[in-house]
């Protein structure tokens, strides 16, 4: 009988090429997503050294970080950002890419897009110039981020150097309550074992929690084991996870669909197999979460009061917290609650899917905007837009004077000119907070889709289980 | 890449635990598309004001820092997005090493592809380092993966055995990979099916 496996191990082990001594293993790579920031250099690279892309039929590409999502009727106004669009068109046009652009109806931020193309699958292995690949961990992938270097590896052999990755249980039980969701899971656990508490490591979540969640809310809740310090975290598939894919752009038809099917069964972790570590996280008393410091590990329940660097366990955090806390002007000891805030933006990787932005129109639904409140809610996607659209939500967000954007990264990481002045508070949906991120100056607070649309309501961070 | 040769410098102390990329290289500087005309960028929302003047006290911009080739920095240093920016203007303003006691796992991959020495070191030897006097020189030898204080103390930095060799050696992966085709072509050929290509699905 062979050994029994994690979900981890059985993707990495059906995944090596070779193993030579002395070499890390080299690990075949089935999905490259590929955006307009961290692949230029790639691309020239190859250039350089006279390759082409080896599978171009596994490369998809899109634009979203630097594009606007305001009217894109118009030429992109900054030269900039321009011309790196453009370069990425044309390195997909020279190479074979498809590329998923502005003037395509698939286009979406990375980590949106590639699921809902059904490019994402369970068991295969998913890179992208980018940290937050581990969305796609969701659909039992093993998918992560990676620098530009090795954005050109995989461009050039469908292959990376890779050393294999210590394995971490994360189990989370219990039913969320009223009022609190994906989002506050993880940032409730990034709070409990710190952002340098998954280095080295993949993350499996399981447990009662993480079956009843929808693909959509599994995706936020992997999209942030990097803020964690992991490199991925996976989510084993079930039905939910096959209904999610199934009919999609990419997916498997027909026969294959059954015979890839009948391979994703067999992925989830063995019973008896290890992990190098473990964690629990029982969820039932779980409050909606916010963040109050630069660092996605400062997370606290909303009604919580802001921690005193006094009482820190040592030095360094006391010193963290302090230097946060000056960051963000806030009072240790002091609740959150009730703290006025300037911006809200709804949208990124993290929740700027269709499910979040109904959690969005549940809050402002016949409520406005608070006056002097600015609320951005960026679809993640062209797809996310269109069915949002065909709801309604577009109605009802414009009606409570929130702004109804263009897709892409926008406000998440400020690159397109959508941001905040220096000294703004945004509650966001995104998921970070360090400083700077959104503009410089700016001081974000994490929170959930609901928890935002809440503050967009009333001005200041609020308890979204009082407004629903 | 050229190889990765022994040297000693002085230390640029920036004790701050958790330094993201965002804040080595702010992000609206990413829409560049070549690696050139970072290092002016370097801790760009730290190191000026919003009229974009050099900040006098920041560590950066003092007398100090000239010529040091050595940025000791506090815990989990490169947290954050993936960004290669974050080595490329490192380099770029001089540096071959960051010292801390723990690094982001892809920042850490992203800086030895590109001859930056991630140094793990001990939290006691860390806090050694940062009571060192100004001038006080570090001594960083890859080979026997060592570094060396002023007084002698040695300390041993792990760096993974394959990135070492490439480092000693001036050469990439890439080149590395690409030698191994015929064992991608018989992976490839084995898994025929079950790779699912990006064609879309018909009607
Ligand atoms: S939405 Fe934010 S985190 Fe996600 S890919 Fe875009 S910039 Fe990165």
């Amino acid at each position: 009988m062979t050994q029994p496996r994690t979900i981890i191990e059985k993707i990495w082990d059906s995944h090596v090429v070779t193993e030579q001594p002395g070499a890390p293993a080299l690990l075949y790579i089935d999905l490259h997503l590929v955006h307009e920031v961290t692949s230029p250099q790639a691309f020239e690279g190859l250039r350089r050294r006279g390759l082409k892309v080896r599978r171009p039929d596994l490369t998809l590409a899109t634009t979203d970080h630097s594009i606007p999502t305001i009217d894109w009727s118009l030429p992109i106004a900054d030269p900039v950002a321009a011309k790196q669009v453009a370069q990425l068109e044309a390195n997909c046009a020279e190479f074979g890419i498809v590329c998923h652009g502005m003037k395509s109806e698939g286009q979406g931020v990375i980590h949106v897009m590639g699921p809902e193309s059904g490019a994402t699958q369970p068991g295969m292995t998913v890179v992208c110039g980018d940290s937050h690949t581990a969305t796609h961990g969701a659909f039992g992938a093993l998918a992560f981020g990676i620098g530009t270097s090795e954005v050109e590896n995989v461009l050039a052999t469908q292959c990376l150097l890779q050393r294999k990755p210590l394995t971490y249980q994360v189990a989370v039980d219990g039913r969320l309550g009223r009022g609190v969701s994906a989002k506050d899971i993880i940032l409730a656990l990034i709070a409990k074992i710190g952002t340098g508490g998954g280095t080295g490591c993949v993350f499996e979540y399981c447990g009662s929690a993480i079956r009843a969640l929808s693909m959509e809310e599994r995706m936020t809740v992997c999209n942030m084991s990097i803020e964690a310090g992991a490199r991925a975290g996976l989510v084993a598939p079930d039905d939910t996870t096959f209904q999610f894919v199934k009919g999609r752009l990419y997916a498997p038809q027909g026969a294959d669909w059954d015979a890839a099917v009948a391979r994703w069964k067999k992925l989830p972790t063995d019973e008896g197999a290890t992990y190098d570590r473990k964690v629990s996280l029982d969820v039932s008393a779980l409050e909606p979460m916010i963040t109050y410091g630069t660092s996605p590990g400062m997370g606290m329940p909303v009604t919580a009061l802001v921690p005193d660097p006094a009482q820190a366990k040592d030095a360094q955090e006391r010193d963290s917290i302090a230097k946060a806390l000056h960051y963000m002007d806030l009072q240790p000891g002091k609740p959150l609650l009730g703290h006025p805030i300037q911006v809200v933006f709804i949208g990124s990787c993290t929740n700027g899917r269709l499910r979040d932005l109904q959690d969005a129109a549940r809050v402002l639904k016949g409520r406005k905007v608070k006056p002097g409140v600015r609320a951005l809610i960026v679809p993640g996607s062209q797809e996310v837009k269109r069915l949002a659209e065909a709801e309604g939500l577009d109605k009802i967000f414009l009606e409570a004077g929130a702004e109804w954007r263009q897709s892409g990264c926008s406000m998440c990481i400020a690159m397109n000119g959508d941001m905040l002045r220096p000294g703004e508070y945004s509650v966001s949906t995104s998921n970070r907070n360090f400083e700077g991120r959104q503009g410089p100056g700016g001081r974000t607070l994490l929170a959930s889709p609901l928890t935002a649309a809440a503050c967009a309501v009333t001005g200041v961070v609020t308890d979204a289980r009082t407004l629903l | 890449m050229t190889k990765f040769t022994p040297f000693s410098s002085r230390l640029v102390p920036l004790p701050i635990d958790n330094i993201d990329t965002d804040q080595i290289i702010p992000a609206r500087f990413l829409k560049t598309i070549s690696k050139d005309g970072l290092g002016d960028q370097l801790f760009y929302d730290w190191r000026y004001d919003a009229e974009g003047r050099p900040k006098p006290d920041f560590i950066l911009n003092t007398p100090r820092a000239k010529g040091c080739r050595i940025l000791l920095a506090g815990g989990n240093f490169g947290c954050g997005s993936s960004r290669e920016h974050a080595p490329w203007a490192l380099t770029q303003f001089g540096f071959r090493a960051v010292i801390s006691t723990s690094f982001a796992d892809i920042f850490k991959q992203n800086a030895l592809k590109n001859s930056l020495l991630p140094i793990v070191v001990p939290k006691d030897v860390h806090a050694e380092l940062f009571a060192l006097p100004e001038d006080a020189e570090v001594q960083v030898d890859l080979a026997s993966e060592t570094i060396t204080l002023p007084g002698g103390k040695q300390t041993r930095f792990p760096v993974d055995s394959f990135a070492r060799q490439c480092l000693l050696e001036g050469v990439d992966e890439l080149g590395y990979i690409l030698l191994q085709e015929a064992a991608i072509a018989v992976y490839e050929s084995k898994r025929t099916g079950s790779i699912n290509t990006l064609r879309p699905a018909a009607g």
